[in-house]
């Protein structure tokens, strides 16, 4: 009886937490271009999406930054988990600090203030658009990264790198030989929580880019009140569905490979 | 070359592009256009209008916050039993709705909950009376909850899965009833989870301006609505940044209270 309490309970909390999912995707299939009608089955917004270019323009920027400023993150972010992580108590605890910042802060602060330091900055040249996106995207993303990275630094064996430093690596061979193979699955994890997070967001966005320029979120915003276009749903249908695949991929290639080091134990 | 300077580009970079940010906040929050100092902006809260959208962003939120806790503790406590050794598959099944985009996700919501929106057919089909939530705070809430909701039950799941079930072993072994276990071994133990689970929905609750947007109509102003518009519409910055600061002193309570509950980052979301 409890068993199948827990197991209403839980599929409840699952319809909630996709069946707008469900909804965007029904809705790309919907020949009518309002989304509260259905007009029946079509395909057409997905042919139609890659002749719209200021769709695939938001697109492009979209994916653009996030895997730019994954990327600087990734590289920033390890170097800061490993300089922090050799720091006494005082200055780490002033550095972890500073790193929740903005995590915990609301995201329309981070927004704003970043806004007001490029207009500062805007006496320097400096002006609304690709890069002022890229710099704050970078800025949320560290936080992500270094909070990955840093449990799987706790968790190395410091006399390793000694020891590869005593048979005579150079401190470069022991990083990449031992250090980091370590601390691999904290960066990649660190990586990919960061370029999702720059995918999803949209408020740091929407405060730091100039008039010019769209990421699908803005994009998506400016068009709420005079109605979505049907090739946004396609379209996100498509990302969402390529991402499950490929996270479907990722988690079920090593149990096989653990299952079939299974099965070539038992044979023996 | 000690290893801690490999930290340098990252210091340097907080300090450009956080730090100084924050204190841009500040300067404009206390400045007129002239740039003298002034306390207008911050006591522009305590006008009728801006108090109105303070309280209701309060409200709304902390009832978000209570419902996201009432549903996300039960869950994680689920989730735990079950047993799922792949830790980072639960979180994936938190975190993959984000790779659907945000503001459509919460757009979705507008076609679910409409007049004749999906929740009203099946409604009317099981004879039940419609559900006429859209454009009120209610869908707000709702909005709120389904966004935020993942946030309240991993830094539960994370500390109740740390959990050594020889504390909950001993604690029946000694004679505690489920319901004492609960109260006195398990609760206590999960709470800096329980406070991280708060602060992460309390914070972006109050503080959304595309929630309210999406899913409130264009009448129901929160405080985050107040302040994008004086920096997009109404080009007040001054006035934007002293709302904002006042937004920021809720956000450090919340943050202090993490700090002093959740010392070790226990209750962290990864």
């Amino acid at each position: 009886m409890k068993k199948h309490a827990e197991r209403i309970y839980l599929a409840l909390i699952f319809i909630l937490l996709y069946a707008p999912i469900a909804t965007l995707i029904v809705l790309s299939f919907n020949k009518s271009k309002t989304r509260s009608k259905w007009g029946g089955f079509t395909l057409k917004w997905y042919s139609s999406m890659f002749q719209n270019s200021s769709i695939m323009d938001a697109l492009y920027t979209t994916l653009l930054i996030a895997l730019l400023s994954a990327a600087a993150a990734t590289l920033i972010g390890t170097m800061a988990a490993m300089g922090i992580s050799s720091m006494n108590r005082r200055m780490k605890t002033i550095c972890m600090s500073i790193t929740n910042i903005p995590m915990l802060n609301a995201d329309i602060v981070t927004g704003i203030s970043l806004m007001l330091l490029f207009i500062a900055l805007g006496a320097f040249g400096v002006k609304f658009g690709f890069g002022t996106v890229l710099t704050a995207h970078i800025t949320f993303n560290i936080p992500y990264v270094i909070l990955s990275v840093m449990p799987k630094l706790k968790q190395t064996n410091k006399s390793t790198y000694e020891a590869a430093l005593d048979l005579g690596a150079s401190p470069v061979q022991a990083f990449f030989k031992v250090v980091f193979p370590d601390i691999l699955p904290g960066v990649l994890s660190g990586f990919l929580l960061a370029f999702t997070m720059s995918l999803d967001d949209f408020v740091i966005t929407h405060f730091t880019k100039g008039p010019g320029l769209d990421t699908l979120s803005t994009k998506i915003y400016t068009e709420v009140k005079k109605g979505i276009k049907p090739e946004m749903y396609s379209l996100s249908t498509l990302l969402f569905l390529s991402v499950l695949l490929l996270l479907l991929l990722i988690n079920l290639a090593p149990n096989a490979k653990k299952i079939s080091a299974e099965n070539k134990g038992n044979k023996k | 070359m000690s290893k801690k300077y490999f930290a340098a580009p990252y210091l340097v970079w907080a300090v450009g592009f956080i730090i100084i940010p924050l204190f841009m906040i500040v300067f404009y929050g206390f400045t007129d256009r002239s740039g003298a100092f002034t306390l207008e902006n911050i006591l522009a809260i305590l006008s009728h209008e801006h108090a109105k959208a303070l309280w209701l962003s309060i409200l709304l939120s902390l009832v978000s916050t209570v419902i996201c806790l009432v549903l996300a503790y039960p869950l994680a406590m689920i989730l735990t039993k079950r047993n799922v050794n792949q830790h980072s598959f639960m979180v994936l099944l938190f975190i993959l709705p984000m790779w659907m985009n945000f503001l459509l996700r919460t757009l979705a919501w507008q076609t679910l909950l409409e007049k004749n929106g999906v929740i009203n057919a099946v409604l009317s089909f099981l004879h039940l009376p419609a559900l006429e939530i859209i454009n009120t705070p209610y869908a707000i809430v709702l909005g709120m909850v389904y966004n935020f909701l993942p946030f309240m039950v991993l830094p539960i799941y994370n500390v109740l899965a740390k959990i050594d079930p020889n504390v909950i072993n001993a604690a029946r072994d000694l004679g505690a009833n489920g319901v004492q276990t609960f109260f006195r071994v398990i609760f206590p133990l999960s709470i800096p989870g329980v406070i991280s689970g708060i602060t992460m929905v309390f914070v972006p609750a109050m503080t959304t301006f595309v929630i309210s947007t999406l899913l409130g109509g264009s009448k129901i102003l929160l405080i985050g609505n107040v302040i994008e518009q004086e920096f997009t519409q109404g080009n007040n910055w001054h006035l934007g940044s002293g709302l904002s600061l006042v937004l920021m002193v809720f956000i450090l309570i919340s943050m202090a209270f993490v700090m002093k509950y959740d010392k070790d980052g226990e209750g962290a979301m990864f």
